[in-house]
């Protein structure tokens, strides 16, 4: 069961991990924490108070062009994101496809606050198994005048839960001015760092991209307060299932479009209309005819989880779809899935039936998230 | 009462020809919190080896051996609203199933609880 992690690559808090009892395990080509003090301990916490998360491995990316206008434009072109509607200091969610329509990746775009970076830069975070995918195709697709590059110099450190605002709060005022999905520049204690309020929990948060040197001592002072616990990937997972956030490769994958994998709002409204993205006619198509299969949150009876891989089936015994993820779920006391159902069986309340180890689980579509979101909006 | 240790961190523990079959605490500290444990039927029979159980946490399912052969007299039925007493207490209430053992010979072939916690750490 212990791994050896010789080859992995390690983050910036790899030392504070394994010093506070990080079990560490290989997640897209690095070592980092699978738990800490145990995977429903973390998840809790989180929910309750607030939990710090090394989300370092993902991809944080820099496209620079011209002018701002050009530089949109050339990521509106690869993305179906309304992306130059974005002020400066917002950030949005969205995809890249590929001609099919196929999701090649995930990922936030942000335009940067006033004064932040130079006119014309755009910063992105991608997933962690797919940044360098995700560079080779986006340097190949940009125009001439507009770069991409992967930042290595940079760590990414996600303070998340109910007391996020009040752990931050007690070291810059950057934390009671941010909306969910805005973005700052921050001095924390004396660390200067990129704030953003987003998260991939459900709960209220910040995520914060600071220069690797700086990371472990930002890591020690959010730490310091006793509100403050690490949490791992193993809760991350649970918690971002909870709030029925995809997860890429799972959920979602070059082979699913953005319609059928129910992420609308990663679409922005003038770009179904207009298109001019790769994968438009694949989408626009879906978004006027309908898809064959849709995304859809599952709930069982019982504990036994329902996990990827899993057939679902109809009353004849007939397998009509499939689970891409679940487990049992340590804040609804669930067992819990996201899956795919075909688009006339994925109405709220339809009743279905998972296979586990050929023995028949009962649930039923339900709506997502499973668990509230908690997002501090502007008011 | 003699204990013995799979290479798999199964314990069965004998009390005359019954043994009580779980994971080792060991075993329950790499699983994690476990959240679900699917048991076998009373009166079912297994070879030394076979599937009898599968024990879940939050992250993964884990398939659990027959450290023995034979009848299974009585499963563990509070793990069903409580499977987090296999966490709690992997060698007491934590138990998974009683066995009327087939052949106490297949023992010899086990770690005593010195063998097992060398091996194990």
């Amino acid at each position: 069961m212990a791994q050896d992690n010789a080859d992995l690559l390690k983050t910036a808090l790899y030392d504070r991990h394994v010093a506070a009892g990080g079990r560490m395990v290989e997640f897209g080509g690095y070592a980092l924490p699978v738990q800490y003090a145990g995977i429903v301990a973390e998840h809790n916490h989180t929910r309750q108070a607030a939990s710090l998360f090394d989300v370092s491995h993902m991809g944080q990316m820099v496209v620079t062009g011209p002018d701002h206008e050009t530089t949109i434009a050339a990521l509106e072109a690869l993305t179906p994101g309304d992306l130059a509607s974005l002020a400066p200091g917002q950030m949005r969610y969205t995809v890249l496809l590929n001609a099919k329509g196929g999701i090649e990746d995930d990922l936030m775009v942000t335009r940067p606050a006033a004064g932040e970076a130079p006119d014309g830069v755009i910063f992105m975070v991608v997933n962690a198994a797919r940044k360098h995918h995700d560079l080779a195709l986006m340097q190949k697709a940009l125009p001439e005048g507009v770069s991409v590059t992967l930042r290595d110099d940079v760590s990414l450190l996600a303070l998340q839960g109910p007391a996020a605002a009040e752990v931050l709060g007690g070291h810059t005022d950057v934390a009671d001015r941010l909306a969910f999905m805005e973005t700052l520049p921050a001095t924390i204690g004396s660390i200067p760092a990129s704030v953003s309020r987003s998260g991939y929990t459900g709960e209220d948060g910040f995520e914060i991209s600071v220069a690797n040197e700086d990371a472990p001592a930002l890591f020690d002072l959010l730490m310091a307060n006793p509100l403050v616990k690490p949490a791992g990937l193993g809760a991350r997972d649970s918690l971002r299932l909870e709030a029925g956030l995809c997860l890429y490769g799972h959920d979602m994958d070059d082979t699913i479009d953005p319609v059928s994998a129910n992420l609308l709002f990663a679409i922005g409204k003038r770009r179904r209309a207009q298109g001019g993205f790769i994968g438009d006619e694949a989408v626009m198509a879906r978004l006027a005819q309908g898809v064959a299969e849709r995304r859809v949150g599952l709930r069982f009876e019982g504990r036994q989880p329902v996990r990827e891989g899993a057939e679902l089936i109809d009353e004849n015994g007939a397998v009509i779809g499939r689970v891409t993820s679940g487990t049992f779920a340590p804040t609804v006391e669930a067992s819990i899935a996201l899956g795919y159902l075909p688009a006339d069986l994925a109405a709220m309340d339809t009743p279905i039936t998972a296979m586990v180890r050929g023995r028949p689980v009962a649930g039923a579509v339900v709506a997502t998230p499973f668990v509230p979101h908690r997002y501090v909006r502007k008011a | 009462m003699t204990t013995r240790y799979t290479q798999d961190h199964e314990y069965v523990r004998l009390d005359g020809t019954t043994g009580t079959v779980g994971i080792s605490n060991y075993a329950q500290e790499q699983l994690g919190d476990i959240v679900f444990v699917e048991l076998p039927a009373v009166g079912a029979e297994f070879k030394k080896g076979d599937e009898i159980a599968v024990v879940e946490s939050v992250k993964a399912a884990s398939e659990i051996y027959a450290p023995v052969s034979g009848k299974v007299v009585a499963v563990n039925e509070r793990l069903a609203d409580e499977p987090g007493l296999v966490n709690a207490d992997a060698a007491g209430d934590g138990w998974l199933v009683k066995f009327e053992l087939s052949d106490a010979g297949e023992l010899d072939g086990l770690m005593d609880e010195a063998a097992y916690t060398d091996f194990a750490v």
